[in-house]
């Protein structure tokens, strides 16, 4: 009914607005483009992943070779190191996976994909991205505060994390919980954007079922950070006063729980590692498509198997803390809902492998990144499985099993998908192609390195080293040399891995200095909209919104003598 | 896998090690699976001139079917893995064999205390022996212990045992473990508790009856008052 | 000038309502994580039961019945809204914020009597509760009050006048925040 009222649609004006060249402000620092804002989610994401790889240089380092003063950072000492691991993980997984797969993809993505000139609400898209930046510049700041920056670990357990005297870096833990409550914030503003986009303003003939993958995954992802986040910004502003103000939520003393943080954290923290897992799913099956010229095997079973994980993920939380003091009791429960979330997801995994059969597969860069992503996923995902059964957890809890788990999960998703996204839309984005040879090598660069970085840490956590440790010289069973020399192999495969990154900044600079743009408008020979735009698209996108007839992964369709069928052509 | 490089010295460890070694033979089973399938299409299917990739839309039976008969096969892997996990899960944490003596632990920033209940197997009495650091447990009894923290979260894990247990202020959470086997072991703290927590390190000594006698006897404070009678 | 995006309605339901739906979706688990935490600690000490005996439950009902009426005047601004007629959608809005003053205005009152008695945030974890959870939600009030006003605004001059609705939409969602939080805080002892 609120359409009959008059204000409403009074917009049918066409889509490229003429508009005198903007100046350099309001074209870079304040548009309230998409393409632009992805750019800057993009960058700052790029700018924090360094950060955030530089933080565990220095304390690999230190693992390697205990007590020596890191080159470009100096000596770690215990409170460095807790401070670097836990900025380490929170930039990772809040400044970097979630900037890039979710703001930045999302916000270059949707509106091209699902064909419309730009989000529904660009001036609320520009303020969340100006709260993402100012969350970063605090999280930054805290690092060189009085005391130095928090170092109660990402999950930030208090009574630890709530009182100076026993972490002593009050005014560092302070600033980190306002730097993540804001990043928060930013990405709720984001994803109600994304939503209300997706789901309101898809070209005329698109389908839901004629919505791409990549599409729903981020959808899909902002809703479930949106159902998951709310408990944990609560929790967030009681541990504030328990930290500021000394009310007593976490303090036991004072007849506080501080379990029940754990809660409040794991209801979101489990939630969340699909949230950025779904958007690289999605990555990877629109790369895999184009590049073995297949259609998506079982398009629709895939989308409800995602529905299905987004719905179980909120049933596991509790797998976090088997040996955190709940009642056991409850252990066999979150067991069985975490061996069941194996379901979904092995299905995501299969329905991959089925893509690729019968196949005309070309290795491309990105297609070798996303081929990449499953291979080393899938060791993230089984080595979950040994964590999910109860039993086996009491053992693997807090070591670097865990450790080598999430990373198997997270650096497929952050750093493998995040590489395959932008070397398949870089063309798009900057309407030049990348150095075919120079990606290739930086493909095997990082790929290769990060398997020697990762798999010794599985063995080290299987004999017995436990998380947060500066230095396992204090204890006997873990000091002896054989495990030393797994660490310092970890170590230097990281330093290789670090160092071809500079192949990747090399090949993205020289790419992006090219004086002809030789993308054209469809290099890939893909099918979904945003390869019917220029390369880079213009603002407002097309001079003419296109209208969807098909699906959008319509390869080799028997009887046409093109292998592609792009969305927009009439049948 | 484990014992090979980490003791397996309580009754439950070789139990716990049994789950793991389970679970890496079917997950391990269905990756490798998984994988050799996986690479086996990538090199199969490579683009060649002239041929086309096949239109397969997967949504017919007939080609769901190859993707959900592997997925029962998940679905029977997880059950399985959940009766043994649970198994060993119900006897180290949901049950309570009677104690032959009983140990109170108690972790600081940064440092574990431990209170033995000395000769006469009795906590809360005069003769216990309070130690720093070391725990003193005897070889074959079935043991209690009552885990107290004083200040922040720490955790209670001795490797040998596969025995892991978070300690929380303003709670004493009960537990149990028997040694299988004697030696000197770590004891770590594998919950961060601040700048000290990479050095809360402990050790627990497994004592044969006789030799855990002798260092009762020894440490006992009653004979320690004697000693120090002018 | 607003992308065409905006004017699409795929859903079938016009942007702004979808979107302040989200809000409220998102909100809702806000203060849900928050009422369960209490609702856990509650069941945990029933002694606390005697300190919520020191809630004025006569206020709080007051306000109650404040907030429950100004949602009325809210749902009148809408219908106008919907006639066309902005200036008296305004006037409704008017109203509302009158009842979000009214609300804050006794909530001062209410908490300096408490303050002053000496239950402060940090006297008891319930306290901490009760102020915590009634601060988040007073906040929200006053957010909304002050974007209500905004919208008034603009509807007075008969722009825009599908916002009336959508920020009576944000407004019953407090106005029901605090139907949970009445009984909980002031009633259950
Ligand atoms: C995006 C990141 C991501 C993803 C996708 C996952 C996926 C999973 N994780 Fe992981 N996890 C983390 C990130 C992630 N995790 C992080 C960050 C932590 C540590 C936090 C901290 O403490 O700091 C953690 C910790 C963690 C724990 C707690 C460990 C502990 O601290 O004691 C557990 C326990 O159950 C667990 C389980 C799982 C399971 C069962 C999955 C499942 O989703 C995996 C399902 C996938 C598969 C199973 C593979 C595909 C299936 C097949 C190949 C078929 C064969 C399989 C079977 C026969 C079962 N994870
Ligand atoms: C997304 C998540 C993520 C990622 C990618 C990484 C990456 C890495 N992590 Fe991290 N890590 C965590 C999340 C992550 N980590 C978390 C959550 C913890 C737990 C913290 C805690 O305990 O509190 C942790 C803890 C942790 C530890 C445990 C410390 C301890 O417990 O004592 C270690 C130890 O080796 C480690 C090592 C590494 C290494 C060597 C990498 C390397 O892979 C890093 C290499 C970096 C790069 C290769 C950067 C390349 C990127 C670019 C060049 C930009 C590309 C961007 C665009 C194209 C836009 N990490
Ligand atoms: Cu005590 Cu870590
Ligand atoms: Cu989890």
């Amino acid at each position: 009914m609120a359409e009959s009222i008059p204000a409403h649609d009074a917009h049918a004006h066409p889509a490229h607005h003429p508009h005198a060249e903007p100046s350099f402000w309001s074209k870079y620092v304040f548009s309230t483009d998409h393409k632009m804002i992805a750019m800057q989610y993009m960058f700052t994401g790029m700018a924090m992943a360094l950060i955030g790889g530089f933080m565990a240089y220095a304390f690999r380092m230190q693992l390697a070779f205990p007590g020596i003063d890191v080159p470009g950072y100096g000596t770690v000492t215990a409170g460095d190191y807790n401070a670097l691991v836990t900025n380490h993980g929170t930039i990772m997984i809040f400044w970097v996976a979630m900037p890039v797969l979710i703001a930045a993809f999302g916000n270059f993505l949707i509106p091209l994909m699902i064909g419309c000139d730009d989000m529904v609400f660009p001036k609320i898209n520009r303020l969340s991205y100006q709260i993402f930046l100012l969350s970063a510049v605090v999280l930054i700041v805290s690092f060189f505060v009085p005391g130095g920056g928090f170092g109660g670990a990402w999950t930030a357990y208090p009574p630890l994390s709530a009182k100076g005297q026993y972490n002593l870096t009050s005014l560092g833990s302070s600033l980190w919980l306002v730097a993540v409550a804001l990043e928060f914030v930013a990405f709720l503003l984001g994803g109600i954007n994304f939503v209300t986009t997706a789901m309101n303003s898809r070209a005329p003939g698109m389908k839901v079922f004629d919505i791409p993958l990549v599409v729903w995954m981020i959808v899909v992802a902002s809703i479930l950070f949106m159902a998951s986040v709310g408990p944990l910004i609560a929790g967030a502003i009681m541990l504030f006063m328990d930290q500021n103000i000394g009310t007593a939520f976490f303090d036991p003393d004072k007849g506080g729980d501080p379990v029940l943080w754990q809660h409040l954290f794991w209801f979101f923290g489990h939630p969340e590692v699909y949230v950025v897992l779904l958007p690289a799913m999605g990555i990877t099956a629109e790369i895999i498509c184009v590049f073995a010229r297949k259609k998506m095997f079982a398009y629709k079973t895939f989308l409800y198997t995602t529905f299905g994980t987004g719905v179980l993920s909120f049933t596991v939380w509790a797998h976090h803390q088997f040996v955190a003091g709940i009642d056991p009791r409850m252990a066999n429960i979150f067991t069985v809902t975490t061996l069941l979330i194996s379901i979904p997801i092995a299905e995501m995994c299969f329905i991959y492998i089925a893509t690729l059969y019968g196949a005309s597969i070309r290795l491309t860069t990105p297609m070798l990144w996303a081929l990449a992503f499953v291979a080393e996923f899938l060791i993230g995902g089984v080595t979950g499985i040994f964590l999910g059964a109860s039993g086996a957890d009491i053992y693997f809890h807090d070591t670097y099993f865990v450790l080598a788990h999430f990373h198997y999960t997270f650096f497929p998703i952050a750093i493998i998908g995040t590489f395959a996204g932008f070397t398949f839309w870089f063309p798009k984005m900057f309407g030049k192609m990348m150095n075919e040879t120079l990606g290739k090598i930086h493909f095997w660069g990082t790929i290769i390195p990060f398997n020697f970085t990762f798999i010794p840490l599985f063995f080290l956590g299987a004999y017995g080293d436990h998380r947060r440790i500066y230095n396992y010289q204090h204890f006997p069973e873990l000091a002896g040399e054989q495990y030393q020399d797994l660490r310092i192999l970890a170590t230097v495969s990281l330093l290789v891995m670090l160092s071809f990154q500079l192949v990747f900044f090399y090949n993205c600079f020289i790419s992006w200095r090219k004086k002809e743009k030789d993308a054209g408008k469809n290099p890939w020979r893909a099918n979904t909209l945003e390869w019917t735009a220029e390369s880079p698209p213009p603002h407002g996108n097309w001079p003419e919104l296109p209208k969807v007839y098909r699906g959008p992964y319509e390869y080799s369709v028997p009887g046409r003598e093109q292998d592609f069928y792009p969305q927009n052509v009439p049948s | 896998m484990i014992e090979n490089h980490v003791a397996a010295l309580s009754t439950y460890a070789k139990d716990i090690d049994f789950v793991i070694w389970l679970i890496a033979v079917l997950v391990g089973g269905c990756f490798f699976v998984c994988e050799a399938i996986f690479f086996y299409f990538i090199v199969r299917f490579r683009a060649k001139e002239g041929v086309r990739a096949e239109y397969i839309t997967g949504e017919e039976k007939r080609h769901k079917r190859w993707i959900s008969y592997p997925h029962l096969l998940v679905l029977v892997f997880d059950v399985v893995i959940l009766v043994f996990a649970v198994k060993v899960w119900y006897e180290v944490k949901q049950q309570l064999p009677a104690a032959d003596a009983t140990v109170r632990i108690v972790a600081q920033q940064w440092a574990w205390s431990f209170v033995h209940p000395g000769a006469d197997r009795e906590l809360g009495t005069a003769d216990d022996i309070k130690t720093v650091d070391e725990l003193h447990v005897e070889v074959g009894k079935v043991y209690h212990f009552q885990l107290e923290a004083r200040d922040v979260l720490h955790s209670f894990s001795v490797p040998v045992f596969r025995l892991k247990q978070d300690a929380i202020p303003g709670r004493v959470i009960t537990g149990w473990f028997e040694a299988t086997g004697t030696g000197t072991h770590d004891i770590q703290c594998a919950e961060i508790c601040g700048i000290g927590h990479g050095v809360m390190a402990a050790r627990i000594v497994i004592e044969t009856p006789e030799q855990h006698a002798a260092w009762v006897a020894e440490q006992s404070p009653i004979a320690l008052a004697a000693a120090h009678q002018p | 000038m607003r992308p065409i995006a905006t004017t699409r309605a795929a859903a079938g339901i016009p942007t702004g309502r979808l979107a302040v739906w989200w809000v409220v979706a998102s909100e809702i688990v806000i203060f849900g994580g928050l009422l369960v935490s209490y609702i856990m600690h509650r069941i945990a000490n029933p002694d606390w039961g005697y300190q919520a005996a020191y809630t004025n439950v006569w206020l709080g009902g007051f306000n109650t019945f404040v907030l429950l009426t100004s949602s009325l005047s809210a749902v009148l601004g809408h219908k106008a809204a919907v006639a066309g007629d902005g200036p008296r959608a305004a006037k409704m809005l008017y109203a509302t914020c009158l009842g979000a003053v009214t609300f804050i205005a006794v909530k001062a009152f209410e908490w300096t009597a408490e303050i002053t008695h000496g239950y402060t945030i940090t006297s008891s974890t319930f306290w901490s509760f009760y102020y915590t959870a009634a601060g988040l939600h007073a906040l929200h009030v006053i957010a909304g009050a002050v974007i209500m006003l905004f919208v008034a605004a603009t509807a007075k001059r008969n722009l825009e006048l599908h916002r009336v609705e959508l920020i009576g939409i944000y407004w019953h969602f407090v106005d029901i925040v605090w139907i949970f939080l009445f009984p909980l805080l002031y009633i259950a002892k």
